[in-house]
């Protein structure tokens, strides 16, 4: 993916490396946590959660920014697997640090950030343009979309 | 952050106990390394899903051979070569798998899938790992004692061992337990230091919670009001139960992500609640009172509308034999209906104890079926055509419905064999 600087970004983060990397996308916010196994369906990629706010919503090739993991230990296998069908997010925006998430990222292989000096969940809204340096620390934030 | 290794973890991670323990220390690293974890832990009590995969994945790994060796390499170590798995040399143990190893057919699984668990049972027993196959360990051969270190998966057993037992785990995940099980190493975060053991937010108990009903109720409404945070229970919570523990934990892992609680004057690590904080109780106070019990049930009835109901399913977590003997002494002398099925899960152990105490004959005369290894939300199997099932666990409500797109029910366990046993879900909060 070529990573192209057309204006500078509207918001930057700075945090701490989970799983090095840079990448860039577009972005899915849920302020819910995330379950993995029963929550998503892998061959998907789709949240299933029975009263999740994003049910029904793909976050296959997104960057997914969350407040955290919850339910199953299954969690890390759920997410490992979207990295086997295709349907796996791009990158992972975390504010509280699970063992769950930390693997999840971890095996998923994709750019992840957490321990932020500014709250993703209030900087970065669903469609907006997010670059991950995950071995500088920091998250670029383009609002609505791509620059 | 690099983490610190001892001179031992620095030659597993160089491969001198060979390639695979070579690749758990390298996953075992990048895992503790995204926790910020500064060293690891010793653990010889291991309880993962080691190796086990549907034929699906095996053959997405066709070009590794295809088998169990690949699986374990590509995804269990989240390896970029494919290495020998050796035999495990410690307390490692499998925890629920697919589909009953007798009933399979009955679940819907196919010859060829049947063949498939077979065949990676015989690796995982090949491999010395003992076969528990359930969520429950330590209602099957795996009690922990107080500040045992132990790396476990499965969320309610998780929450088991810390809350009930004061062992100390983490939520551990598929690929962590593997690598456990090879380098005996888990990260030192967590559960496994004393500071994070201590509790978050209070709830205080103002409505009666004595029967295991009532413990789950107030377990799924604990998980949605602290979510991964540590509660502290205080007030009227009377009782006490392994069976209320494990289905209290169960709801309140699955409703947030709980991975331990306190109540007062009940659990180890909680003689006072002053104790279960480490100092004054901290972060913010909750009341389960008459009205957020209510609440509660009414969220987990929330996705039932028919009162036809084709399915019921006990046992999740699996079933204790104090319950087997339980939902024997309810069924007793009743027929389940012939629009509905009765199917109750359990261990392979405490089926070995049913069989032996005479629920197990006493349920399948009452046309149920009793089943081991999984359960309906694991293995996706419920009876054909099934469209509203009922259930006595507030895990099972979460998470089944969401997952097989069917209505449910959430109610006693009287109340779910009694739906068995007539096609009709008739329960209420009384």
């Amino acid at each position: 993916m070529a990573i192209t600087d057309v204006r500078a970004p509207d918001v930057l983060i700075r945090g701490r490396k989970v799983v090095g990397g840079l990448t860039e996308g577009e972005a899915l916010v849920t302020h819910q946590t995330i379950s993995g196994w029963g929550g998503v369906n892998p061959m998907k990629g789709e949240i299933i959660e029975t009263h999740h706010e994003l049910r029904g919503q793909s976050f296959a090739g997104k960057i997914l920014v969350f407040p955290g993991a919850k339910g199953s230990s299954g969690w890390s296998a759920m997410f490992h697997t979207t990295r086997l069908t295709g349907q796996a997010p791009i990158g992972l925006l975390y504010n509280i640090t699970t063992t769950k998430a930390a693997l999840g990222a971890v095996v998923m292989r994709v750019p992840t950030m957490t321990d932020f000096d500014s709250d993703p969940l209030d900087n970065i809204e669903t469609g907006d343009w997010v670059r991950i340096d995950a071995d500088d620390g920091t998250v670029s934030v383009w609002k609505g979309g791509r620059p | 952050m690099a983490m610190r290794l001892s001179d031992d973890e620095k030659a597993m991670r160089d491969g001198a106990r060979g390639p695979a323990v070579a690749k758990a220390m390298d996953l075992l690293i990048r895992y503790g390394e995204a926790l910020g974890a500064e060293d690891f832990v010793y653990t010889d009590n291991i309880a993962g899903v080691p190796g086990s995969s549907p034929k699906w994945v095996k053959d997405y790994y066709a070009a590794d051979g295809g088998d169990y060796r690949a699986v374990f390499s590509r995804f269990d170590l989240d390896s970029d070569e494919v290495v020998d798995v050796p035999r495990i040399n410690g307390f490692a143990c499998h925890l629920q798998g697919g589909m009953d190893p007798e009933l399979w057919r009955e679940q819907g699984m196919t010859e060829e899938a049947f063949a498939n668990f077979q065949a990676d049972e015989r690796e995982v027993s090949g491999h010395g790992i003992q076969v528990l196959k359930t969520c429950t360990p330590y209602l099957a051969g795996n009690v922990p004692v107080m500040g045992e270190h132990c790396a476990w998966m499965e969320s309610s057993a998780v929450v088991f061992c810390n809350s009930v037992i004061g062992g100390r785990t983490n939520c551990e995940g598929r690929e962590s337990t593997s690598a456990a099980m090879l380098a005996k190493r888990v990260p030192n975060w967590g559960f496994h230091t004393d500071g994070f053991r201590k509790g978050q937010h209070l709830i205080q108990v103002e409505t009666p919670v004595d029967s295991i009903f009532e413990w789950g109720l107030l377990g799924y409404y604990t998980g949605s009001a602290v979510e991964d945070a540590i509660p502290v229970l205080d007030g009227s919570i009377t009782d006490p139960a392994l069976i209320k523990h494990k289905h209290f934990g169960a709801a309140a892992a699955s409703s947030g992500g709980v991975e331990m609680y306190h109540m007062a004057g009940i659990t180890p690590e909680a003689p006072s609640v002053e104790a279960a904080f480490g100092g004054a109780a901290r972060g913010q106070r909750f009341t389960y009172g008459a009205n957020e019990r209510r609440v509660t049930y009414e969220r987990l009835n929330s996705i039932g509308e028919s009162s036809d109901v084709d399915y019921v399913m006990l046992g999740c977590p699996h079933y204790s034999a104090d319950q087997l003997a339980e939902a024997a002494r309810l069924l007793e002398g009743r027929k389940v209906h012939e629009n509905s099925d009765l199917w109750i899960f359990t261990s392979r152990a405490v089926k070995a104890t049913a069989e032996a105490s005479g629920s197990a004959d006493i349920i399948r005369r009452a046309g149920a079926k009793l089943m081991t290894d999984t359960c309906s939300a694991i293995s996706q199997a419920v009876p054909p055509g099934t469209k509203v099932a009922a259930f006595d666990s507030a895990k099972q409500t979460h998470y089944l419905p969401a997952i097989m797109g069917i209505e449910g029910w959430f109610g006693t366990t009287q109340e779910c064999i009694d739906a068995a046993c007539t096609g009709r879900w008739q329960g209420r909060l009384t």
